[in-house]
């Protein structure tokens, strides 16, 4: 039977779907939310104030990403830079050709767009990707086609860490088109998971369009930056008053912009630090469930260089995500599943299925994402009740699987 | 740099989401209480021990939910006097499992033709409703039910007595049965084109386009009307 505990900790392990809001950021922020409202088209000193600091912050920006600061769009949202990257390059060059290249495995905000794309004659190539997550440089250089306007693949996964080879890719898609002699495809990356643990150099990662957003890297949501190189022309999805140089208008959300910036340059500061520091949680919380759990996968990359260092993704076999969500939030313990019970579709998620991961073992699986919060003390709490908590749903259950070994999925 | 105050704060004081309309997210009270506390599950001590005479299976991990349940029925009275189960699948698959192990076998045990005539709609009631997309789940209790009563009766070589519920089809060309719109409502949709939507097929004839949307009517005011 479950665990009586007199005192219920609060655990958020979920800082995959959002992080608070930093008290150094808010810092920043909150002038701008009260004296400092100005409207940054406005001429006076206030709006000129309000311009100068979005202007300071696009810089900032810009230089952690080795950019320029006209490259640097702010939007609403990590969607919305996403929305904007593909509708906008896909419709500016429609006239060039018809075909994007994608992973199987990307996040809504990039699939929807592009299976809308397909239904109005666009074409899509979803490159599949390994059991690990993991995609061939080559697999996706060999898709590319003469029509081949965009290519858009993930930095990092965001349910079950995969980094994919951003840097290896886009060295391809350069040497492509100086061989092809052509200026595409253009290749973009949503960063939105990458940005608190990983290198953001544009130069280095040779990316003409890169999506981040705030409220993954303890910023404020509702803010999001789309990077686009110079020379890329896109068709903007929002019209109105020409902020953004005509890119995307709508009044700046001044806050919100200043603190994303801050946002970054904290999370860029120090991500070397706190990647290790979460890497050794992540290791420590796998190897205590190992010791203490039996029958469970890690779903994705090995733990180390091509896993982001805050995730865990576990399958526990024969027993259902959701059921365990409920127990755990019933001791405080918050985080995320790819069970179907818990999304509008009532499929279980495409990430896990396109890793070639049968249903049964999709239904079983929980996201673990650490961040500043975390100490070794919320998985220590954690191992106190999760075994219980597992043993007991197993016990409910009518199946076992544990002995089943699937063909394509160890 | 850490965050302390999520740590101390009184998470326990939720926000109720639960709309009337079954919108909402989170489950009754009721559906809370099984589901934290199931009631006549099989426990591993009593695997071998608890002697029942029918067995019903349903479901499959695969599609979400699997469903053990195992009957003890006096032959003489036919009352199911006790009941054991297991189930594979999220909270209210659970908690409704459990409730209907207790309406077959409270008050001295229910007979065999009242628990052919439960439906997934006295289940609904008992648990104080579900999340309409979440209905589905809850409707392998009676199928399991009536996989059990079958059990009994072919065991007991009534075979006059077994209730086979074949699937119908409705339309020869898109191969759509009658389950597989029952299945489609289950899943919310309320139209011919949700239905398409679900089953992923193309569009009907119209002769048995009215056939569909007749089913959908029937179905959709059996579970929700």
């Amino acid at each position: 039977m479950l665990p009586k505990l007199k005192k219920i900790r609060n655990v958020y392990l979920d800082h995959a779907a959002t992080t608070p809001v930093d008290k150094r950021i808010f810092d920043v922020m909150e002038p701008y939310l009260t004296e400092e409202f100005g409207n940054p088209s406005a001429i006076y000193n206030l709006g000129r104030n309000a311009q100068k600091a979005v202007s300071d912050s696009r810089k900032n920006v810009a230089k952690l990403m080795h950019a320029l600061p006209e490259n640097i769009i702010f939007t609403g949202s990590g969607s919305e830079s996403d929305n904007l990257a593909i509708y906008g390059v896909m419709k500016a060059h429609q006239g060039k050709g018809k075909h994007v290249i994608s992973l199987s495995i990307e996040h809504h905000a990039v699939l929807r767009p592009l299976e809308d794309l397909a239904k109005s004659g666009f074409e899509v190539t979803y490159i599949p990707v390994k059991n690990d997550g993991l995609v061939d440089v080559d697999t996706v250089i060999k898709a590319i086609r003469s029509d081949t306007i965009l290519v858009t693949i993930m930095y990092a996964n965001n349910e079950m860490g995969a980094i994919q080879p951003i840097a290896d890719i886009g060295r391809e898609i350069l040497k492509y088109r100086k061989t092809h002699n052509t200026p595409y495809p253009f290749f973009h990356s949503d960063a939105c998971q990458a940005s608190e643990y990983l290198d953001l150099d544009v130069e280095k990662l040779h990316v003409d369009l890169m999506t981040l957003n705030g409220s993954k890297v303890y910023g404020p949501k509702g803010v999001g930056v789309l990077y686009l190189r110079r020379g890329v022309q896109i068709k903007p999805m929002i019209l109105g008053g020409g902020q953004e140089k005509g890119r995307r208008a709508g009044t700046e959300n001044v806050p919100a912009i200043i603190g994303f910036a801050k946002a970054l340059e904290l999370a860029q500061k120090e991500k070397d630090k706190e990647s290790s520091r979460l890497r050794a949680l992540t290791e420590y919380f796998w190897r205590k469930i190992r010791e203490n759990i039996t029958d469970v996968r890690l779903n994705g990359p090995e733990i180390g260089e091509n896993r982001l260092p805050n995730n865990l993704n576990i399958t526990f076999l024969n027993i259902e995500g959701e059921a365990m969500l409920l127990y755990l939030d019933e001791y405080g313990i918050m985080c995320s599943t790819g069970s179907a019970c818990t999304s509008e579709s009532l499929e279980p998620s495409h990430v896990l299925r396109a890793m070639g991961m049968p249903y049964e073992m999709a239904h079983g699986s929980l996201r673990f994402t650490f961040g500043h919060s975390n100490s070794k003390a919320d998985i220590d709490y954690v191992m106190k009740i999760l075994p219980a908590i597992v043993a007991q749903l197993r016990e409910i259950s009518p199946v076992n699987m544990g002995r089943i070994k699937h063909a394509k999925f160890k | 740099m850490e965050n302390k105050s999520l740590k101390n704060r009184n998470l326990k004081k939720r926000a109720d989401v639960r709309a009337k309309d079954g919108d909402g997210w989170l489950y009754s009270d009721i559906v809370k209480d099984h589901f934290f506390n199931p009631r006549n599950f099989m426990r591993y001590d009593e695997e071998g021990k608890f002697l029942s005479n029918a067995m019903g299976r349903v479901g499959s991990p695969a599609c979400g939910d699997e469903m053990v349940l195992w009957l003890k029925i006096d032959p003489k009275s036919e009352k199911i006097t006790d009941c054991r189960w297991r189930t594979f699948g999220c909270g209210s698959a659970i908690a409704s499992t459990s409730v209907m192990s207790e309406m077959i076998k409270e008050k001295g045990g229910m007979k065999l033709g009242e628990a052919l005539k439960i439906t997934p709609s006295n289940i609904l009631k008992r648990l104080g409703g579900l999340p309409v997309r979440k209905v589905h789940c809850s409707v392998l209790g009676d199928k399991a039910l009536q996989a059990a009563i079958n059990d009994y009766f072919r065991k007991t070589k009534q075979y006059d007595r077994i209730i086979t519920s074949g699937a119908k089809v409705i339309d020869k060309d898109l191969k759509i049965t009658d389950h597989d719109i029952e299945e489609a409502v289950l899943e919310g949709a309320q139209t011919i084109e949700d239905v398409q939507k679900k089953l992923k097929v193309g569009i009907a004839k119209p002769d048995s386009k009215e056939a569909i949307e007749e089913l959908i009517r029937f179905y959709w005011e059996k579970y929700f009307g």
